[in-house]
């Protein structure tokens, strides 16, 4: 693996900053300046955590569906298949984390392996 | 390992405070999930281009597993800056009551704002579920340094989890480095439902991952916002019509 690789640019560095640390941290920032007075069950933070949640999922469906790197070397099949053998074993061990994450895993290297 | 009494002497030094903070990852569940997730988050990060430096520098300084994964895979598929950085904050506003809601836990009459800053920093899910756990367990006074040490031994396991899956997903055969990049949406969806509460979260957890395959058919560049947004406004309709209405 190459120094370039590991290190990077720095224009790289500056994307980070500027669209993921700057915007992430500013809800901590204001957490912390304007602690007290904010009703946690307020209807309009309902709504955010809805949309924050729904744009994970998104993410989440993003990588299975478009998948990155290595992972498009995985048929499509195999993913889903991967995705709902680990929410069955999720469901079935009263919400598992662990159980649903190794039972996807393992349902798609078996398949991987089966298919050759 | 249990954490010795409220009253006692253990607890005196600030850093002895810190150390048992440090040392309580090892009684949680949770540190192995974030070790598997950042472990993805790596491999992820080796797969879309980005430098080990930058997925270490994220964790760091995002110290946001979900708000990590948005940035890698929009800025990795082409989103420009700026959509880059709504979906994040977007996906950031629940920092907020979680900030609120746990610095009061370690806050005294004495306590100065920016004595809380790291442990405001610190603050993502698995720290405020832990939180309240651990801090009732530990005397007040102390809690600020509890809470640094257990925050120090997070990030740690996630920048070590980071470097191993970066590496695994270079040296790996490509069924190994796919399984690790299965890791991330795996422990995101089950950690995901295992923290939904109320019917709300589970509807925009479900609509969000049926609705974007859907939004990624009109290829308008802002599909992640539009699917979350559409279900999450759903999400909220549902909630509405049972809780509010009701």
């Amino acid at each position: 693996m190459s120094y370039a690789q590991l290190i990077g640019d720095w224009q790289a560095l500056v994307v980070l900053f500027v669209a993921g640390v700057v915007p992430n941290q500013i809800w901590r920032m204001l957490g912390l300046w304007f602690g007290g007075g904010i009703d946690e069950g307020s209807e309009l933070l309902v709504w955010v955590r809805a949309v924050a949640t729904a744009i994970l999922a998104g993410v989440i469906a993003q990588i299975v569906v478009q998948p990155p790197g290595a992972l498009a070397s995985v048929p499509d099949a195999l993913r889903y298949g991967a995705v709902a053998a680990g929410l069955i074993v999720f469901l079935s061990t009263r919400r598992s984390i662990f159980a649903g994450v190794v039972s996807g895993e393992l349902f798609m290297l078996a398949g991987k392996w089966w298919l050759g | 390992m249990a954490l010795p009494p409220l009253d006692s002497p253990q607890w005196q030094s600030p850093w002895r405070a810190f150390t048992w903070g440090l040392r309580s990852i090892t009684q949680t569940i949770l540190t192995l999930v974030l070790f598997a997730t950042y472990l993805g988050i790596g491999a992820l990060a080796h797969d879309t281009h980005f430098s080990l430096l930058w997925a270490l520098c994220s964790t760091l300084f995002v110290w946001a597993g979900p708000a990590q994964i948005i940035l890698i895979t929009t800025l990795g598929s082409g989103a420009t800056i700026i959509q880059s950085a709504i979906a994040v904050t977007v996906s950031a506003i629940r920092l907020f009551p979680m900030v609120v809601s746990v610095l009061p836990l370690m806050r005294t009459p004495t306590t100065r704002r920016r004595e809380l800053f790291f442990a405001a920093h610190l603050t993502a899910v698995t720290l405020w579920v832990e939180c309240h756990r651990f801090l009732p367990q530990v005397p007040r006074e102390r809690r600020i340094a509890f809470v640094n040490g257990l925050g120090f031994g997070l990030v740690s396991v996630c920048l070590t989890a980071n470097t191993v899956g970066y590496f695994l997903a270079a040296n790996l055969t490509q069924t190994l480095g796919a399984a690790i990049l299965m890791l991330t949406p795996l422990s995101f969806l089950f950690s995901t439902a295992r923290n939904s509460r109320e019917a709300a979260d589970v509807v925009a957890l479900a609509l969000g991952v049926l609705l974007y395959p859907i939004a990624a058919k009109m290829n308008s560049g802002l599909d992640i916002l539009v699917s979350g947004l559409v279900a999450g406004t759903i999400a909220y309709g549902v909630h509405w019509w049972r809780e509010v209405r009701a």
